[in-house]
């Protein structure tokens, strides 16, 4: 039997520091960042279903959700939501082979950008209506 | 060369350390649940509008009636399924130190079942009116 013959000695594959930074490949770790956001605000949702049933912990709810804080975390996290949706979206697209050209992919991650951005302040100006400005 | 220091190759040497079998299903769920958070996660949504500026009897009244809490259910379910595997991908990814990679794993499942079943229980009590 012959002997093994060991692999030339090439350098692993390059990581992120080596590449250019693209659109597509900042959409792929906001992905990420967005559903690793999206885990922990599940305990928000948790809360509030929660609060719900009695009158001071709904009053306590709504106080947190109503300060400053509370609603930049709930902004962030209705970003979060619609651009990992659209996200998703577009990943099932490429999960059925379409999408993956050159100009398409682009054209997605831009898409996705601009959509959740657009949604968010959609969704945030019916919002505000509805609560009725600042408490 | 001078990495072979032993005579096993090293394909011999990473066999038996990889695939634990589910990757597949893995793969499968986290996207059954994708296509089913779609319309879950814009219902959810339109719910949350609905109940905005409202008092805690009409938001208890509002997501206990049968659709709303249906729905509910349904959206807690899937997006904590997903976020499960989901979050087990990122460890996997990113934890490497073994003992400390299955205790997050199993701390990841801990997490998402009890804050699943925890906001499963919210909607059913108001639903059910105990």
């Amino acid at each position: 039997m012959a002997e093994t013959r060991a692999p030339a000695e090439r350098p692993l594959s390059p990581h992120l520091q080596i590449y250019r930074p693209l659109l597509t490949m900042m959409m792929s770790i906001v992905h990420r960042i967005t559903g690793f956001g999206l885990y922990f605000g599940t305990v928000l949702l948790a809360w509030w279903l929660n609060a719900a049933a009695n009158p001071n912990g709904y009053t306590r709810f709504q106080a947190f959700a109503g300060s400053w804080i509370g609603r930049l975390i709930l902004f962030g996290y209705t970003w979060a939501l619609i651009h990992h949706m659209l996200g998703g979206i577009r990943h099932l697209i490429w999960d059925s082979g379409h999408g993956l050209g050159p100009n398409e992919r682009e054209w997605l991650a831009a898409a996705n950008l601009i959509g959740s951005i657009t949604i968010t302040i959609i969704l945030w100006i019916v919002g505000l209506l509805a609560v009725g400005g600042p408490q | 060369m001078s990495e072979l220091k032993h005579i096993r190759t090293p394909l011999a040497r990473v066999r038996g350390f990889g695939s634990a079998k589910s990757g597949t299903g893995a793969f499968w769920h986290q996207r059954v649940t994708a296509i089913a958070n779609i319309p879950l996660t814009i219902a959810a949504v339109f719910i949350v509008i609905s109940l905005l500026g409202r008092n805690q009897p009409a938001a208890a009244q509002t997501l206990g009636s049968p659709t709303v809490a249906i729905i509910m259910v349904l959206f807690i379910v899937s997006i904590t399924a997903h976020m499960r595997i989901g979050m087990q991908v990122i460890i996997e990814d990113y934890v490497h130190d073994e003992l400390a990679k299955l205790t997050l794993i199993v701390a990841n499942s801990f997490f998402a079942v009890a804050v699943g079943l925890i906001s499963v229980y919210g909607v059913l009590k108001l639903s059910f009116g105990l």
